[in-house]
């Protein structure tokens, strides 16, 4: 009997991630979730700009390459394009969602659009090599913040989830971290049910994964995982932010 | 019975899975090397190995397969 | 033959799309474009449509990227500040092989510039825009018919080529009313299996993307492109003609600029000039071949535009220089008189052959 597989939602194309990152655990949850759900076929993903650009090789549903932080517009209009029939997720790094697309995020959300996102948070910009990310940590050394982020000159770290949850409009809010296997399969929890809020037509799904940059960040695999518990978790603490129809059942 | 297939062709041998599993079943052979250049994982026990997929669930690249 | 109303060009534009089957229309206030949006937003949801007034032009135009995405006809329109606004999205569009209709209904620029109506995005729609190598197909319409029936044919070329079809109004043609009527579209199949829909469990996925790592994939891509455009530019080519025949001297112009030479034109002839004018309805591709023809008969050339004058480049290119090819223009938002542009054309009639 098989206990543990690849997901069928994922194709076999070797992923491109350096070692121990993280982005191929969250790829499979998500996967897992659209095996789990039977929503493959009607699924479309849209990839960022960032390290996960090249997402559409790996899902194995329809995909469409979105440019830099444009992706909740783009999956507005895929969903808008027959909302009866389309699944539509984005996958967005912390540089494409919460730095140059904070306004697609921030509208999609405030209109409680019928998507899914699955925001990964390693507070660095990872692609191009290790720039300080709007949600790099006060003091974090980074390639354009050499001496640590100076809060007084380049601001302060966004919490989005936070920050989503002052609006009216989104569904469902969730920060998940992915650095060990009871989070893991918290995180598998959450993605799951901002894939199922969106079949059931209740609205905007954001799930915030805290996941880790060993390369950028400089340290062993697992040592960014457990950097994840030492310095990440205290300042974007774990849980729900806004589930509307959990509130209203209570 | 348990049974744990690594591809280690794919593996990367970052040693997440090492550090996950519960029994400190896996190593990062030491005296392999795959196409890729990295030293995969191994098992160095499957009589001890409970399939609890711990291994296989942190994972970034998928190549652990867990059967019972 | 479906009867006349009485429309607003902006409107027009608008009702034409709906008819050529467009449910999707996404766009941010702007003047002068804002009865588009206006009567959408009053269309849309009675029909089963979409109409969504975006954060922004740029969620605008992505919201188009992604309905493009799944082979449905999908439009926005704006105004010139909005229009840079897009030209990423435009120029993605163009990398991923998108169809989509884009209207710019031109104000005066640079930056916030006025409101009022001008040609100065010329430049912007037929060399591009946004980044890379790609062309849009830019239609000028004269009149509210023209607004509707190039709305239709535009979304018909955007499908036929997969590219954005870009209408360029300005101010005038978008507040202008007149009679108009809007036709039934043709009925044409176009090949949307590209597209995504969900692949149903029954094909491997489409990806749509315009990211091309490979320096060879990506020459391959563009040299492809550039095949697709050359045969635009071999049949696609629109322009009218008038008082060409016996011409001597060839205005240029199109758009509100084309209405107001042919007043001059009129007034010309009753003065004896033989004078004719040429106005591009596509822009992009370029009248080339009608160009070099006037080239052989006329001795001059004048370029009338609501611009610093940059479709006269196109004008020289086409006619490979061999004719003097003279201005007259305003800008700002200020249209010429039809006096202005007669004596121009008295002026190089009196010059006539001044480089023969």
């Amino acid at each position: 009997m098989i206990v543990f597989e690849k997901p069928k939602a994922l194709t076999d194309v070797p992923l491109h991630y350096c070692p121990g990152c993280t982005h191929g655990i969250v790829h499979r949850l998500v996967a897992e979730v659209i095996d789990e759900l039977g929503i493959e076929g009607k699924t479309i993903g849209v990839a960022p700009v960032g390290c996960s650009v090249m997402a559409y090789d790996y899902f194995a549903c329809d995909m469409v390459e979105a440019a830099h932080g444009r992706a909740p517009a783009v999956a507005t209009g895929i969903k808008r394009a027959d909302p009866e029939n389309h699944i539509v997720f984005t996958y967005q790094g912390d540089g494409d969602l919460a730095s140059i697309g904070t306004a697609e995020t921030v509208h999609a959300a405030a209109r409680n659009e019928n998507i899914t996102i699955i925001f990964i948070n390693n507070a660095i910009y990872g692609m191009t090599g290790g720039q300080m990310a709007p949600t790099s940590l006060p003091g974090q050394v980074t390639q354009t913040s050499p001496y640590g982020r100076d809060v007084k000159a380049c601001g302060f770290p966004i919490r989005v989830c936070e920050m989503l949850a002052t609006l009216d409009g989104p569904e469902y809010l969730e920060r998940v971290a992915v650095n060990n296997v009871k989070n893991v399969k918290a995180a598998k929890k959450a993605i799951r049910k901002a894939f199922q809020n969106q079949v059931e037509g209740k609205g905007f799904s954001l799930v915030e994964v805290i996941s880790s940059c060993p390369t950028n960040w400089g340290m062993t695999p697992q040592k960014a995982l457990e950097w994840i518990d030492e310095k990440m978790i205290p300042h974007y603490p774990l849980g729900v932010y806004k589930d509307r129809s959990a509130a209203k059942e209570d | 019975m348990a049974k744990l297939t690594i591809r280690t062709e794919r593996c990367k041998g970052c040693g997440l899975c090492v550090n996950a599993c519960p029994k400190k079943l896996l190593k990062l052979a030491g005296d392999k090397i795959n196409a890729k250049g990295h030293h995969p994982a191994e098992i160095t026990d499957m009589e001890q190995c409970i399939a609890c997929a711990f291994c296989a669930t942190m994972c970034p690249d998928c190549v652990i397969t867990v059967e019972r | 033959m479906a009867e006349k109303v009485l429309m607003k060009g902006n409107e027009a534009i608008a009702e034409a799309a709906i008819e050529a089957g467009c449910r999707h229309y996404f766009g941010y206030p702007i003047t002068p474009q804002t009865e588009v949006a206006a009567y959408m937003s009053k269309r849309m949801p009675k029909i089963g449509g979409t109409f969504l007034q975006a954060e922004s032009e740029i969620a605008a135009i992505n919201m188009v990227y992604g309905v493009a995405s799944t082979g449905k006809r999908v439009m926005t329109s704006s105004s010139s500040p909005g229009i840079s606004l897009k030209a990423e999205g435009l120029s993605y569009l163009a990398g991923a092989d998108l169809p989509a209709l884009v209207v710019n209904v031109q104000r005066g620029g640079p930056g916030l510039g006025g409101i009022q109506p001008s040609q100065s995005d010329y430049f912007q729609a037929t060399k591009g825009g946004g980044h890379g190598d790609y062309r849009m197909i830019v239609l000028a319409p004269a009149s509210v018919q023209e607004m509707a029936d190039l709305t239709m044919k535009g979304f018909d070329l955007a499908d036929k080529y997969r590219m954005t079809a870009m209408i360029l109004a300005d101010g005038t043609m978008g507040q202008m009313m007149e009679p108009v009527e809007i036709k039934k579209p043709e009925n044409q199949d176009f090949d949307k299996s590209w597209a995504v829909t969900g692949t149903k469990g029954q094909r491997a996925h489409n990806i749509v993307n315009s990211l091309f790592l490979s320096p060879e994939v990506l020459e391959k891509t563009n040299f492809e492109r550039y095949e697709r455009y050359a045969m635009i530019e071999e049949n696609e080519a629109m322009a009218e003609r008038y008082m060409m025949d016996d011409a001597e001297i060839c205005v240029v112009a199109f758009g509100i600029a084309a209405r107001v030479a042919k007043n001059a034109i009129v007034e010309a002839r009753k003065s004896g000039i033989k004078v004719g004018l040429i106005r591009p309805i596509t822009l992009w591709p370029f009248p080339k071949k009608e160009l070099a023809r006037a080239a052989e008969s006329c001795h001059s050339f004048l370029s009338v535009e609501l611009s610093m004058g940059q479709m006269i480049e196109d004008i020289r290119l086409a006619i490979d220089c061999k004719r003097p090819v003279a201005l007259c223009n305003r800008a700002g938002g200020i249209i010429p008189s039809p006096e202005e542009v007669y004596a121009k054309i008295a002026e190089l009639a009196k010059n006539g052959g001044c480089d023969k």
